[in-house]
């Protein structure tokens, strides 16, 4: 891994929470903010190892309560799950079928904000959350449906121009590696 | 199976959640302005892109269609300049019955402009973010209006940037009055129609009188919202509670999801 991807990364989650708290009419025509950062930790959780995994969902949910109404912190919590959750899990999934990176960005555009609201619920101040919320929940799931296969797409096009491949056949242990076949 | 990083990333992300979850809210809120600052550059980036389109529409624009909104903005002007006049006599009028009752005369309000330059990135709360900070003298609790009515007030205050918490949201209760019948009443957090423009008051007991069409306007209890500032229109109503109060659906003068430009009441 080289420092091309990670950077991208998290340039791509600062701009994606920005755009969060701005396009307001497209806001107003939705009923819900424009995010697109469950399916952005779907790939992450699927395509990079824990330690990217675990900073990009703690500076995600720093930066998102950063400009919300939410105790700093409550956000932090259902990004990171849910990331967790895949990245230990990713051999049992099926990660370069599209229709599976859709219904889990679907799944994570749901359960991300409804573990972030069931936080919520728990501090000093009520959030606005009814049966009003499942229609935004629908809304930011198949928002995040749409847009998981895009950065699966994106980012391992990226990976592939950018990084270099590993080289075959070369083994840090290469004495220890086990010849088989006939010699 | 669990490795040992990953036991370690858990008790990492716990420890920071504790740590952060628990601190006192102003340190909190404090940390927060910390981290949001890193927007900053995208935020004057914004305000930037937003003006260079504003002046490129200006270039666009026939000279035609300029002279007649010179000539609209002339002829309204005369007309506030009338309107203010009598409006500084009554007010004038008004101190002077005040000074003789023995109350405190009230002063004409101070306010800032200041421009919104971010909405909340949740859907949780009704905030959003004005390039109103410290620096230009903002203080925690300031009301925030617009020319259509109440808008909301500041809930934390940053160097250059606040944050307001709208009408309507569970960190911005209001209490209000009808002006037609003098009821008395609150605005609370509820998960009303925001597209619509839609709050939910309640006021402190059943009235028959409150009626739709009726104006809400602020009652100056609590504090925080000077008396009198338009709040909306009654839309409908309901008895709540067994009969105990009534419950009215309030359509507000501000269209909170189009804001461009607020004021702040400084004084």
């Amino acid at each position: 891994m080289t420092w091309f991807t990670p950077t991208l990364l998290f340039l791509v989650a600062w701009l994606a929470v920005f755009t969060e708290s701005q396009l307001a009419p497209l806001r107003a025509l939705l009923g819900v903010p424009v995010s697109v950062l469950p399916a952005l930790i779907v790939y992450v959780a699927f395509s990079h190892g824990l330690i990217l995994v675990t900073a990009l969902a703690v500076m995600v949910g720093l930066w998102t309560d950063s400009l919300s109404g939410s105790r700093l912190g409550s956000a932090v919590a259902p990004h990171f799950v849910v990331a967790f959750l895949l990245n230990t899990r990713r051999h049992l999934l099926l990660r370069d079928q599209r229709y599976a990176q859709s219904w889990l960005g679907f799944a994570a555009g749901i359960v991300i904000p409804l573990g972030h609201a069931a936080i919520l619920h728990f501090g000093p101040v009520e959030p606005l959350f009814g049966w009003r919320s499942l229609p935004q929940l629908i809304v930011l799931g198949l928002l995040n449906g749409a847009a998981c296969p895009a950065f699966f797409i994106l980012f391992d096009h990226l990976r592939n121009t950018f990084e270099y491949p590993a080289i075959p056949g070369v083994s840090a242990h290469g004495i220890r590696e086990m010849k088989r076949g006939r010699t | 199976m669990l490795k040992r990083p990953h036991y370690i990333a858990l008790a990492f992300v716990g420890l920071l959640l504790l740590v952060l979850l628990n601190l006192p809210a102003a340190a909190s809120s404090r940390l927060k302005l910390a981290v949001g600052s890193v927007f900053l550059p995208l935020f004057g980036l914004s305000s930037s892109a937003q003006s260079f389109v504003d002046r490129a529409s200006y270039q666009l624009l026939p000279r035609s269609a300029l002279v007649t909104e010179v000539r609209r903005l002339e002829e309204e002007n005369i007309s506030l300049r009338l309107a203010a006049a009598q409006g500084a006599e009554a007010i004038a009028e008004n101190n002077r019955l005040r000074t003789q009752m023995g109350a405190l005369p009230r002063g004409p309000w101070q306010h800032r402009a200041a421009r919104v330059v971010g909405r909340d990135p949740t859907t949780w709360w009704r905030t959003f973010l004005i390039d109103y900070g410290t620096r230009d003298g903002a203080r925690v609790n300031q009301p925030v209006v617009a020319a259509e009515g109440l808008v909301g007030r500041i809930a934390v205050v940053g160097y250059s940037h606040s944050q307001v918490a709208l009408i309507g949201d569970s960190a911005c209760g209001v209490a209000v009055l009808v002006s037609e019948t003098r009821d008395q009443g609150v605005i609370k957090g509820t998960q009303s129609d925001t597209a619509a423009g839609l709050v939910e008051m309640d006021t402190f007991q059943n009235s028959t009188h409150i009626l739709a069409g009726q104006t809400i306007v602020t009652s100056g209890d609590g504090g925080i919202f000077p008396k009198g500032i338009h709040v909306g229109r009654i839309v409908d109503t309901r008895a709540a509670n067994s009969g105990l109060f009534t419950s009215a659906r309030v359509r507000l003068g501000a269209n909170l999801n189009r804001l461009e430009e607020v004021w702040v009441i400084v004084q």
